[in-house]
């Protein structure tokens, strides 16, 4: 009886000593945002700057905008060639996968430093624009997003789904876009969102290469405006978890609709 | 085996003729293992032809090079007169049930089997209306809605079927469809794809290693021994008459008794029988039945009951000749009450043609 009570307290405790470490500096975050740091009064000075300083907006759209690309790019990328390696070229995959896990050991620096020449041609042909990051970032999402999609190719037998496909007439896109993909769309849909929170974090390269995306503008304003950068802060990360919940409510749909 | 035509199930809106399938010279290698070594296999339209062998005999092989899911090294396929040779797989109109599940998860029943005619550009009415035919010959009219995981493997093999034959197809081809189902459901489902095949007339090859499945649902069994025809006969005739050594080791129990060839005839125990085509000559070992040998208890027999297994309706006695060879005589249960263990018996060897090996 004693043990039983013990453990359903100290599990509560446990979990509230995550939900302080973890919300701890969101509430701080928030208070911090909406005070005026002298006097101490509440505002919404900051919140509505979000909205309103034209730096703070274009920061946003930036960012929102390459996140969309990148995950584009990564999808169109990575989903048909990942597909075509499995099931064309099985000998190739350990290729891809360290290829595609590459990103990951190299230093955010060292890649900035050697694309920088490969850069200025970007910039020359297709103009300077911040979106032209989504080359870059597209790189760096490849070893998360090739996780989650490898899980989910590994989790169906892709092999005998498109074989069926193929001899019911079947041409090779057909198997891809309409037999594998749909199958292994959670894995997608957690790559790309891995692939959305990357992207809106993302700082080394673009303030390297003096692009003005969101966490660089707020690097920036913490120097001057400390609550704008405040609050930029907790609606990105507020962002990166709502869209955490979407992303598992739509695939928790999909299941229920699946084993209704 | 005989086919009955139920009545219940509403016949498939087309009968096709069927079409005959040649494959002439099949070679495929893997490293260095000869998976066909030159098959020659022709299928007649609307025939059933059941590619029997044991593991590893290349019978997977054959049917994935008439799918066009493996390429052959050599050799030619044609199906209906047309050359099939270097066509693609989503060209060659074959309709294909696999061993492992291979329904689309994403998919209802009734859209997996309608999966087929909605890349021939079918209008949607018509695609329902033929993909609920098709469950209907199957049985499973009432699960149209459901997915894959809410089936047991019986079903989703059946739904299987009904997505490959809902194309029309020129041949249907089963890779040991029912290996992975339990012996009941792996039964009654033989005997419904056998029943659904004549029903739809579409010529069918069907792999399996089960030699009493082959035997049970083939117009003609072919049996297949490391990447070759032995032999392709009517399942009776490849019982009672096998061309080869292989063929009357794998297909059924045989017992191999000391046999002298005498031209046309030979002589097996005191019985002189007709010999089958292939058989060695002089001395050697002849293949016969357990049913083909009759015992009766006899003091001066020259065999002796080591055991005798009641199997239910018949039962199984296994027997020493004098000189030291085992036999097994299968006999009525009836029959088996007068034998004792260690009694002297005598045997008889219905004269029937058998198949004399070399010793
Ligand atoms: N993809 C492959 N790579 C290498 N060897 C293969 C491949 N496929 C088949 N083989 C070999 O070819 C031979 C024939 O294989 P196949 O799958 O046709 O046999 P099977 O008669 O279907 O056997 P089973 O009854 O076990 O299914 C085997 O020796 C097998 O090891
Ligand atoms: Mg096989």
């Amino acid at each position: 009886m004693i043990g039983a009570w013990v453990w359903r307290v100290s599990r509560w405790l446990l979990l509230l000593a995550f939900a302080a470490f973890f919300l701890l500096p969101l509430v701080a975050l928030l208070d911090f945002s909406t005070t005026i740091p002298r006097t101490g009064e509440r505002t919404g000075a900051a919140w509505q700057s979000l909205l309103e300083d034209p730096q703070m907006t274009q920061a946003i759209k930036t960012s929102l905008l390459l996140a969309l690309f990148t995950v584009i790019g990564m999808v169109v990328l990575l989903v048909p060639t990942m597909i075509w390696v499995k099931l064309r070229v099985p000998r190739a995959s350990r290729l891809v996968e360290f290829l595609c896990l590459l990103p990951l050991t190299i230093p955010a620096l060292v890649v900035v430093v050697g694309i920088k020449n490969v850069y200025a041609w970007v910039t020359y042909l297709i103009g300077d624009s911040a979106l032209t990051l989504t080359f870059i970032y597209v790189v760096l999402v490849l070893p998360y997003a090739y996780r989650s999609i490898d899980a989910a190719l590994s989790s169906i037998d892709a092999g005998t789904l498109s074989e069926a496909a193929r001899s019911l007439g079947a041409g090779w896109f057909t198997v891809i876009t309409r037999v594998i993909t749909p199958n292994i769309w959670p894995g997608v849909l957690g790559g790309a969102f891995i692939s959305v929170a990357l992207v809106l974090g993302e700082y080394t390269v673009s303030s390297l290469l003096n692009y003005e995306t969101l966490p660089v503008v707020i690097v920036l304003l913490s120097k001057s405006d400390a609550p704008q950068s405040m609050a930029a802060s907790l609606a990105s990360i507020l962002f990166a978890a709502a869209l955490l919940v979407v992303l598992s409510f739509l695939d928790r749909r999909r299941r229920t609709t699946v084993r209704k | 085996m005989s086919v009955t035509q139920s009545s219940s199930h509403s016949a498939p809106s087309t009968v096709s003729p069927g079409l005959a399938v040649e494959m002439t010279a099949l070679r495929r290698t893997y490293g260095t293992v000869n998976a066909l070594d030159g098959l020659d296999l022709h299928l007649d339209p609307g025939e059933m032809v059941v590619l029997l062998g044991p593991s590893g005999c290349g019978k997977t092989t054959a049917l994935r090079i008439l799918a066009g899911l493996e390429r052959q090294d050599a050799g030619t396929i044609s199906v209906g007169g047309r050359d099939l040779t270097h066509v693609p797989a989503n060209k060659r109109d074959m309709g294909m049930v696999f061993q492992a599940y291979s329904l689309f998860p994403h998919l209802t029943v009734l859209d997996n089997v309608a999966f087929g005619l909605k890349l021939r550009g079918r209008s949607r009415k018509d695609r329902r209306q033929r993909a609920g035919d098709m469950l209907d010959l199957v049985g499973l009219g009432e699960q149209k809605a459901r997915y894959a995981h809410q089936l047991s493997g019986g079903q989703q093999q059946r739904v299987a079927l009904a997505r490959a034959l809902a194309i029309e197809p020129a041949v249907l081809l089963l890779d040991e469809p029912l290996s992975a189902l339990d012996a009941k459901v792996r039964v009654q489902l033989r005997d419904e794809i056998r029943r659904v095949q004549s029903d739809v007339g579409t010529t069918t090859l069907f792999v399996t290693h089960d030699q009493e499945e082959a035997l049970a649902i083939a117009d003609r069994v072919g049996v297949m021994n490391s990447g070759r025809l032995d032999q392709i006969a009517p399942p009776a005739e490849l019982y009672s008459s096998p061309a080869t050594r292989f063929v009357g080791e794998f297909v059924g129990l045989s017992n191999r008794i000391p046999a002298q060839v005498d031209g046309e005839t030979a002589v097996v125990l005191d019985a002189r029988l007709p010999v089958l085509p292939g058989s060695a000559a002089g001395a050697g070992l002849a293949l016969v039945r357990p049913e083909s040998v009759s015992v009766e208890p006899d003091e001066h027999g020259h065999a002796t009951v080591v055991s005798v297994a009641f199997l239910g309706p018949v039962s199984r006695a296994t027997l020493t000749l004098d000189d030291g060879t085992l036999v097994m005589a299968q006999l009525a249960s009836a029959a088996a009450g007068g034998l004792v263990v260690g009694g002297r018996v005598r045997l008889r060897i219905t004269p029937s043609p058998v198949l004399v090996v070399g010793a």
